[in-house]
């Protein structure tokens, strides 16, 4: 069985939408696989692989009386599962200013040109409304080495942007 | 001499708490050189702990001696250790022979003082930090049955914890 599809639901954060989405999808016979689920300002944001259920159309039925009700927007995209085959990052970059267009292209153009595949990024804007702040934090793979990845981020610390790149070692016991 | 099985999560014999060793004989000998073949044959493992092939008693093996700028005792065939002393604590990423495919932060003591028994069973005493006390402390949880994934703190969090002074 490998019917795996790739289901995002976007709404206005409140209460049950986890536990809501989920039964429903666990009661139409389905299994999830790796999940991503966050608050992005006063949303909230799912993507899920979920297995199973009989196609598109029957996750779509499960799954409408709790769009309905929850006024959620709904996307599904079948996909190749890919499981068990995680690659372990060596790097991780911090990277925090006052907010302005531009970081997190310029940050990303730079480490991806310096050979970063990115396997994890939050960005979150904290601060206050007058004086906004941009936290951006990477974990990815530096298959060029994490010193390129640091040499080519480098420049961007003189616009007044910090920007840290540590190395991840990871110890296999 | 063979490659063992390594036990891999949810398996619980893994939550075994092992028993110390008391003789220090030519299965014991025996034994420990399978621990060491079998860890040389995973993926890249600096460390090895007995229950993680079904032997449950106290012996661990570590050698963090291949990579580079890590302050190193070399290669340790650890027998009844015991850490007697923490000192301040730092997160890093861990993952195991006995958890495959998934790799996550765990907040370990950065300096300990161990004691342990060589393989002949004279007494030994490491001051140990960094990378090599962590590799000591993730084989010493196998021994009571603990993994990584008991201490996981989340990825979303502390990715560049301040060292913390006390």
């Amino acid at each position: 069985m490998s019917n795996w599809y790739m289901l995002t639901l976007v709404g206005k954060d409140q209460p049950g939408i986890v536990a809501r989405v989920t039964t429903a999808l666990f009661e139409a016979g389905c299994n999830l696989g790796e999940t991503s689920m966050i608050r992005l300002g006063d949303n909230f944001t799912v993507m899920m692989m979920v297995q199973g259920g009989e196609g598109e159309d029957s996750l779509r039925t499960a799954l409408q009386p709790v769009i309905d009700s929850l006024q959620l927007v709904l996307h599904v995209d079948p996909i190749e599962a890919g499981l068990h085959q995680r690659p372990v990052p060596n790097v991780c970059i911090l990277v925090h200013g006052a907010d302005r267009a531009g970081i997190v292209a310029q940050v990303t153009s730079k480490a991806a040109e310096a050979g970063l595949n990115i396997l994890d990024l939050e960005s979150d804007v904290g601060g206050t409304e007058a004086s906004p702040i941009y936290i951006l934090q990477i974990e990815g793979v530096a298959s060029e080495g994490v010193e390129a990845v640091e040499k080519a981020l480098a420049p961007l610390q003189v616009d007044g942007v910090k920007v840290d790149v540590r190395p991840i070692e990871t110890m296999i016991g | 001499m063979a490659v063992l099985e390594i036990l891999t999560y949810p398996d619980e014999r893994l939550r075994q708490v092992s028993e110390p060793v008391e003789q220090f004989d030519g299965t014991l000998q025996a034994r420990i050189d399978e621990l060491e073949e079998t860890r040389l044959a995973g993926p890249g493992a600096v460390g090895i702990a007995a229950p993680q092939v079904g032997w449950f008693q106290r012996v661990l093996i570590v050698d963090v001696s291949g990579r580079k700028k890590t302050t190193s005792h070399g290669h340790l065939i650890l027998v009844n250790p015991e850490i007697t002393e923490w000192d301040g604590f730092v997160m890093g990423r861990e993952g195991c022979l006995s958890v495959p495919d998934y790799t996550g932060n765990v907040v370990r003591a950065e300096r300990i003082h161990l004691d342990a028994c060589d393989r002949e069973g004279n007494t030994l005493s490491f001051e140990m930090e960094g990378f090599e006390a962590r590799a000591i402390q993730h084989e010493m949880d196998h021994l009571d049955g603990l993994l990584f994934l008991d201490r996981l703190v989340s990825r979303r969090q502390d990715l560049f914890q301040r060292k913390v002074y006390t």
